[in-house]
């Protein structure tokens, strides 16, 4: 019970931080909630169902283009965007797990199948013409749009807000999926499939559902994106290290909890920041300096806490929640 | 039109045997620790520098210093096996992911920081000349380097396929309780796998030199050409990684000359696909 | 109670948020003391994949402080690295404002630029791109934004014409061209204006045919067999140093030689990498595009400056990256010398007014149109010539005299 006490008053605290918070700590927070909203969609398909994938920014990129493609050549605003990206995304990934889970793929074949989806399609985008090919995307910032909330304009504030609610809806439907009984089949299918199987659990239809909220899910993170940043380059949005940043949150955080995607974000960005902010005043700051502390802090963390921190935190804080 | 079209399969033949060579690394470490290592582009890499260096200090030429390199990277390997990977043996596929992620990030970020981002060039006194036959051109750096490719692969068939330890590697990739239960000294063997993968990279990215200039920001490429490769000829099969490197060499050169070659690497994705779709094992790869 | 509680802290957090959001919309007109020194923060992308770029836009900016000095300028630069990411870029230039930066210059990158040009027009900071091409940079509205560099349209419109001087010059009639590019931002960027400049430039030779390629790709050697099947008289090119090496190699290797090989207006032909790779065959490669006025005597004072800085690298191959860097710069201290105050939107209105005769890149005076871009800039035949960038039209500027057709690659030294 007072896990929830506690969680609320989280909550509060973040609805509160712009009181207090300068625009770099809020601009540091953005991207921590996008990361931990991209987290949670990513963490359905590889904490819960095991399914492991290493090419989600395919569908963070397909949800950006279909959204800003259509704000920019149909007047049609974010907000109804969002269903079309959402459809699109959903679409192309029960095309990938249709191909992989019908032909048994698995594992890492699986993982690099994925990739090999969003190399396939960033190459692709490259060419499309009318979503501004390898030249990019670029949303219009024209002064008699500002404050348009509804079209997705404004200040940091309004994409705060917005991302803020993306995680705490995002976290809320987690885990009542967990708790539903999709979410036990999920886990069942993740810890053993022959044996879910067994116990007449349809494994292909609950790992494609899977794959279609989790798609669907990282779509949502793709329009903010676009909005967000109103410019889009095929090589930097499907790029393969787009994909592994965003499911070094949830790994980080804790695979198949609920708070493990947030908790990895809270610990990711802000210690990339850090670091920036470390190597500046050190002097020791030749470029590089600042990813290599990052990917040591990488392997210590995946070495001392294996299953992620937020279950190490919970066990000696008393809550309840692990890997189910 | 068709001398030149077989003028561009020839050369994408050359190019896929180095690359297949280096996928090959990846493949024998899958094969027998099980270990997905996402860092083998960032080692090339290592291997390349280490060619760069060797031949502007010593004048040595890539295809000598090969050896030495190949040498240095079975120790890497060995102890990296050792000392970072061992716990992580029989972990989930991304624990093992996240930590040679890591390792990645550190090797790219390092050799920024070490040799800066310009590309440092091998010039090898043979590096512009070609072979003349008919109306074909087929460079020598090319064809040097895919012999030594063929050389090195065969060594390796020879070894898994000869000698003592050879075989009892392979019987750890085939049974790995049963090889405990004989009494092979499972550790050690991962660690041996792990450094004769390395030492496969470290060759490859040496004889990469005479076609690349070393870049730190080469790995990840790499890396992403060695799994296509891999998955395509059949993860954990040699004789695959090297079909698989010839398949892509010659499909991207041939997509590249008769369609677009922006649209190149497409057909290498696109490829891999339908062979995950149709074959999943890969071309010569067994079902596990 | 545990759902009340949360009520009334949500309520009153959002009553808090509120009051902040007001705050933040309103901040920007806060009066900052009247300080000599302009402090400008300064970011390039001197790791992740831009970093070869990055880090010769850095060398310059490490220089220009005491350059500026010597021209009355009272600066003081913070440098962050921006990581060739747009995330990192935005937060960053969050930071430095806050640090108290009154100034941003960088990024070399368009998808950063337009990151960093929402913090600066929310901010109300202004912001001097030193380097990015899109077109659509100063086409979005931005107010606190100024580009001294041209868009891809003006590079090509601008290396086109200097073709044709250049065959004038040189008295070379070539039939046909193929245009290879890579397929990148920049690069197609470059592909469309060419696509659209080409056929209305009334060029003396046919476009026989125009490639892309993809730059993560490995290896050139069929682009170069499909251009060698072409067989044409220029090989018109927009691509990166390491692409470039292996254009060249390939080319050499597959014995083709074309008359000239021009790049109508990108980098990828005079990196130092591109010499040392090369060596002889680095030589006659030409390109069109702005360059340090080697007459001119800032640039003179800029180099003079950065040999002792930096010993290992050379001004000549540096000086486009090195010289925007530094006009940037310039440009920003011109302007908070001119407005007296680094308060936002006195110094964007004096900046926006910059009217610089005497400055480092070839062309007349820097100015600004009311969209924040110069469309003033022009741009230089440079070859390379003894393995160093020379400029060798407008006469003008011109150290050597142009040589085409390209002496073959059989007997150089």
């Amino acid at each position: 019970m007072h896990g929830r006490v506690l969680i609320a008053m989280l909550l509060a605290a973040l609805i509160a931080t712009p009181a207090f918070a300068d625009r770099y700590v809020i601009s540091v927070l953005i991207l921590v909630f996008y990361f931990a909203y991209v987290g949670q969609a990513w963490n359905l398909m590889m904490g819960f169902t095991g399914q492991l994938s290493l090419g989600h920014s395919l569908y963070v990129g397909l949800g950006a283009y279909v959204a800003a493609g259509l704000w920019l050549h149909a007047g049609i605003g974010p907000w109804l965007g969002v269903f079309a990206a959402i459809a699109v995304a959903a679409a192309v990934g029960s095309v990938t797990g249709w191909l992989s889970w019908r032909f048994g793929i698995e594992g890492v074949y699986f993982a690099l199948l994925t990739i090999a989806f969003a190399e396939f399609t960033r190459i692709g985008f490259d060419h499309i013409d009318m979503l501004g090919a390898a030249g990019g995307l670029f949303l219009p910032v024209n002064a008699e749009e500002a404050g348009q909330w509804w079209n997705l304009r404004g200040g940091p504030l309004l994409f705060y807000y917005l991302a803020l609610a993306l995680v705490a809806g995002a976290t809320l439907a987690v885990a009542w999926l967990r708790r539903s009984r999709l979410g036990y089949q999920w886990v069942a299918v993740r810890e053993d499939s022959e044996a879910a199987r067994a116990l007449g659990v349809d494994v292909f239809r609950a790992k494609m559902i899977a794959m279609l909220i989790s798609s669907g899910m990282t779509a949502v993170g793709g329009v903010f994106y676009a909005f967000y940043h109103r410019n889009l380059f095929p090589g930097q949005v499907f790029e393969m290290g787009r994909s592994i940043e965003l499911i070094l949150a949830p790994i980080v955080g804790g695979l198949g909890t609920v708070f493990g995607p947030i908790i990895g974000a809270f610990i990711l960005t802000p210690l990339g920041e850090a670091l920036i902010a470390a190597t500046e005043r050190s002097g020791f700051n030749a470029p590089g300096t600042k990813a290599v502390f990052y990917g040591a802090a990488l392997i210590a963390i995946i070495y001392l806490v294996p299953s992620g921190v937020w279950p190490w935190i919970a066990r000696r804080l008393g809550f309840s929640e692990h890997r189910q | 039109m068709s001398s030149i079209l077989f003028n561009v399969v020839v050369q994408g033949i050359l190019t896929g045997l180095v690359y297949g060579l280096m996928a090959l690394g990846l493949s024998v470490i899958f094969g027998v620790v099980r270990v997905v290592n996402f860092a083998h582009g960032e080692f090339a890499v290592i291997a390349m520098y280490a060619a760069y260096l060797l031949f502007s200090a010593l004048r040595l030429d890539p295809l000598i210093a090969m050896l030495p390199i190949a040498l240095g990277f079975f120790g890497i390997g060995y102890a990296l096996q050792r000392l970072l990977i061992n716990p992580f043996i029989g972990r989930p596929a991304h624990e093992q992911f996240i930590l040679l992620v890591g390792v990645a990030i550190i090797i790219v970020n390092g050799l920024l920081m070490i040799f800066g981002p310009d590309a440092r060039p091998t010039n090898l006194s043979y590096a512009f000349d070609s072979f003349a036959i008919g109306p074909l051109f087929i460079d020598k750096v090319r064809t040097y380097a895919a012999i030594a490719a063929l050389a090195v692969t065969g060594l390796l068939f020879a070894f898994f396929r000869y000698t003592h330890t050879g075989t009892a590697i392979r019987a750890c990739a085939d049974n790995l309780v049963g090889a405990a239960v004989v009494g092979l000294d499972v550790k050690r063997l991962y660690a041996l796998t792990f450094g004769i993968g390395l030492a496969c990279v470290g060759a490859a990215g040496t004889l990469m030199v005479t076609i690349a200039d070393a870049t730190p920001a080469l790995g990840p490429a790499y890396t992403l050409l060695a799994f296509t490769i891999v998955i395509i000829g059949g993860l954990g099969s040699m004789a695959g990684a090297l079909i698989g490197g010839i398949l892509i060499g010659v499909s991207e050169a041939c997509a590249g000359f008769l369609i677009t070659p922006s649209m190149k690497s497409m057909f290498s994705f696109a490829l891999l696909i339908a062979v995950l779709a149709f074959r999943p094992e890969g071309l010569l790869g067994k079902r596990t | 109670m545990t759902d009340k509680n949360h009520m009334t802290l949500s309520r009153r957090g959002l009553l808090a948020g509120t009051a902040a959001a007001a705050t933040l919309i309103s901040a920007p007109g806060i009066v900052r003391a009247q300080a000599k020194t302009l402090k400008i923060g300064v970011l390039l992308p001197r790791s992740g994949y831009l970093a070869q770029s990055g880090q010769a836009c850095h060398r310059g900016a490490t220089i220009s402080t005491k350059v500026l000095a010597g021209y009355g300028h009272s600066v003081e630069l913070v440098h962050v690295d921006t990581e060739s990411s747009a995330d990192i870029a935005r937060t960053q230039a969050e930071r430095l404002i806050n640090e108290g930066a009154q100034c941003l210059v960088g990024p070399f990158d368009s998808a950063a630029a337009l990151s960093i040009a929402q913090v600066c027009e929310q901010r109300q900071v202004p912001f001097v791109i030193n380097i990015a091409a899109a077109p659509q940079i100063t086409e979005q509205g931005y107010k606190y934004l100024v580009r001294n560099f041209p868009t891809g349209g003006q590079l090509v419109t601008n290396g086109l014409n200097l073709i044709k001087d250049l065959l004038a010059a040189t008295k070379v009639a070539p039939k046909s061209a193929v245009f290879l590019h890579a397929n990148d931002t920049f690069g197609s960027a470059q592909r469309k204006a060419m696509d659209a400049i080409f056929p209305k430039a009334q060029m003396p030779f046919q476009l026989a045919e125009s490639i892309a390629y993809d730059p993560k790709a490995q290896d050139l050697s069929v682009e170069v067999t499909k251009i060698r099947a072409l067989n044409p008289d220029l090989v018109l090119v927009v691509t990166r140093a390491a692409d470039a090496i292996k254009l060249v190699r390939d080319m050499v290797r597959q014995r083709f030689e074309p008359k000239g090989i021009i790049s109508p207006g990108s980098p990828g032909l005079y990196d130092e990498e591109f010499y040392q790779a090369l060596g002889p065959f680095a030589d006659f490669h030409t390109y069109n595009l702005p360059w340090a006025n080697p007459k001119a005597q800032m640039t003179q004072a800029l180099e003079a400056a950065f040999k002792p800085a930096h010993p290992s690298n050379r001004f000549a191959v540096d000086c486009f990256n090195v010289g925007f860097t530094f006009e940037a710069l310039l440009i920003a201290a011109d302007g908070f010398k001119r407005a007296g105050t680094a308060n936002g939107p006195d110094l964007m209105k004096a900046i926006k007014e910059t009217n610089l005769a005497d400055h480092v890149m070839i062309g007349g005076p820097i100015k600004f149109d009311e969209k924040g871009q110069n469309n003033g800039i022009i741009s230089a035949v440079v070859q390379n010539r003894g393995r160093t960038p020379t400029v060798v039209l407008p006469q003008a500027s011109a150290t050597m005299a142009p040589v085409m057709p390209m002496p073959p690659w059989q007997g150089r030294t």
